[in-house]
């Protein structure tokens, strides 16, 4: 019970039951990217709004499990504002969170570190990686962006 | 709890001892027993399976079909006694009849891919709604080579096949319907005897994926008359890697060969090939072996066992699990069909299918969750992924209580 409650913290039930900046962006410098879980069918659009190398607003839309709805919430809220090349930084980090064994404190993740439970359920990483790669599609493949599958 | 229960035709049935010839039902997970409900997806071996590949590995371990020395008979008598014994526990008329294949998956790509060359635009497939994806995916291909329709029949709101609608899109059209026997994703026991005998009345060919039959239902191909009918032994209690076509020998006799290579010819030049006959002819290549050696001796088990004392247990434990099952707040069953068998679909509250799976999993029970390979089956009832409890003749009732005890975890982890 005790790693449950590491895994499904309260943030990250509150940011699935109460996903923050959802919904859809329009716009001349938007651009989008579907992501998809085959594994478990969770699909995930993930829209940017990038000016002059800053991301000026970012949302996403998607059924997902709390893992990956609570997942690309804090993402959206952490990225905002931020330039690409701290996006990119961020998203190492996050990568390394996810995947690497000596639990590394990544102090720029700041809120996003309550996600680290995750590491120790590896077929669940995938859920907590999928809006993350799905952004970075939008951001490398510009207007024409492909949907990325995280498997 | 009741575990045993009471037949005229023969001894109570009793799972506990049924369990424990499966060791890995003894295994713990994270320090707890195992509860295992996953065996739509794929079932324990027991003892007498596993010692049978073994023993076969150490004392009779040959190629097929090849030599002369006494090994490769030993391997060619298991092998072709296997065949046997698959031939009694489909009820098929000839041994002729049982071609050895990777599993359902490969039995009905054979069927598809064995018809291209005779079918063409203005022919028509059947199936339904309630179709696994390698039930589907196959057919989709046949109709793209030959400019073939697909036709799909409805399912409704229960998980049923609607009758009506499959009687009118049968046509002299049709060229073969392709239902499964029970779905794995809803349980729903399909009357595929009414259902065959509407085909053929249609002049269509049928075929039966029996993947999910296998474990739960006695099968006699020929009272179904199907044309074809498909098993896994991977479902069955027995090795992966292995199961069986059958088809009515008339039937196989028109299909062309499936894949080309040794076992399968009975001469080669260059100039002209001439093909083995049935059922050789569709097995090209060295088989899985020990696998096959090792689904005869799964069947003998089942029919050692007799469905007559297995299937009353079942359908008495499927009924109480779905009772103790309903009463956890919040699930929802997805598949209340008339006739079910082995499998619980459900969804719990609003909460995804993957975190009840992750949850439960930490309680030692293994249960599917996701699409079920049928994302058909999901889209008609609305939603992404459903969890789904699947049992078979050694779960007990305790067994879906442990489940019941998990959700009630799972409601508690998300504040339900
Ligand atoms: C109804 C049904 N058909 C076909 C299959 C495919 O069986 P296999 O993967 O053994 O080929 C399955 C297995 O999941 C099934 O449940």
């Amino acid at each position: 019970m005790s790693d449950l409650r590491e895994l499904y913290q309260e943030v990250i039930l509150d940011h699935s039951r109460q996903p923050r900046n959802r919904g859809e962006l329009d716009g001349e410098s938007c651009r989008k990217a579907n992501g998809h879980n085959p594994l478990c069918g969770d699909k995930v659009t993930v829209y940017v709004d990038v000016q002059d190398g800053v991301v000026r607003n970012l949302t996403f839309d998607g059924v997902g499990c709390a893992i990956s709805t609570a997942s690309a919430s804090l993402m959206t809220e952490a990225l905002r504002g931020k330039t690409i090349v701290e996006v990119q930084r961020m998203f190492d980090e996050f990568h390394a969170l996810m995947t690497s064994d000596d639990a590394t404190e990544a102090e720029a993740l700041g809120k996003l570190q309550v996600l680290a439970g995750v590491r120790d359920y590896p077929v669940r990483v995938k859920c907590a990686t999928l809006a993350w790669h799905t952004l970075k599609a939008a951001i490398d493949a510009g207007k024409d962006a492909e949907p990325v599958t995280t498997e | 709890m009741d575990t045993s229960m009471t037949r005229s035709a023969g001894p109570a049935f009793d799972a506990l001892e049924v369990r424990s010839d499966f060791p890995l039902l003894s295994e713990t997970i994270h320090g707890k027993p195992l509860v295992y409900l996953d065996n739509a997806a794929s079932t324990q071996k027991p003892r007498a399976v596993i010692d049978a590949v073994s023993n076969f590995y150490c004392h009779s371990y040959s190629n097929v079909h090849r030599g002369v020395h006494a090994l490769s008979v030993r391997a060619t008598e298991a092998y072709e006694g296997a065949r046997d014994t698959m031939r009694d526990f489909l009820g098929a008329a000839d041994r002729k009849e049982i071609v050895f294949v990777r599993g359902t998956t490969e039995g009905i790509n054979l069927v598809a891919q064995g018809m291209t060359g005779s079918m063409g635009p203005g022919d028509e497939v059947l199936i339904s709604g309630l179709e696994h994806h390698s039930n589907i995916v196959p057919w989709q291909m046949l109709c793209e080579r030959t400019g073939a329709k697909l036709q799909v029949a409805r399912i409704d709101d229960s998980g049923e096949v609607d009758l009506d609608e499959y009687r009118r899109l049968l046509s002299p059209r049709t060229r073969i319907v392709a239902m499964s026997h029970i779905s794995n994703a809803l349980g729903t026991v399909n009357p595929v005897k009414e259902m065959i005998a509407l085909a053929r009345a249609a002049g269509s060919l049928t075929l039966v994926d029996g993947a999910q039959a296998a474990a739960h239902m006695p099968i006699d191909v020929q009272d179904l008359d199907a044309d074809f009918y498909t098993i896994s032994s991977h479902k069955m209690f027995g090795p992966s890697g292995i199961g069986v076509l059958y088809g009515k020998q008339a039937r196989l006799e028109a299909l062309p060969p499936y894949q080309g290579g040794g076992d399968m010819i009975l001469s080669v030049t260059f100039e002209k090939t001439t093909y083995n006959e049935l059922p050789y002819r569709f097995e090209a290549g060295t088989p899985c072996i020990e696998a096959a050696v090792g689904m005869g001796v799964a069947a003998r088990y089942l029919m050692d066992l007799g469905f007559d004392r297995i299937e009353p247990y079942e359908s008495r434990l499927l009924q109480d699990a779905t009772d103790v099952l309903r009463q956890v707040p919040d699930v929802q069953l997805i598949g209340t069909a008339r006739n079910k068998a082995s499998v619980i679909s459900f969804t719990l509250g609003d909460i995804h299918s993957h975190d009840v799976g992750t949850i439960v999993d930490s309680e030692a029970v293994a249960i599917r969750v996701g699409h079920h390979c049928a994302q058909p089956v999901m889209d008609r009832f609305g939603v992404s992924s459903t969890c789904r409890a699947s049992l078979a003749m050694y779960n007990t009732l305790d067994d879906v209580k442990r489940l019941a005890e998990a959700l009630h975890k799972v409601r508690e982890v998300f504040r339900l």
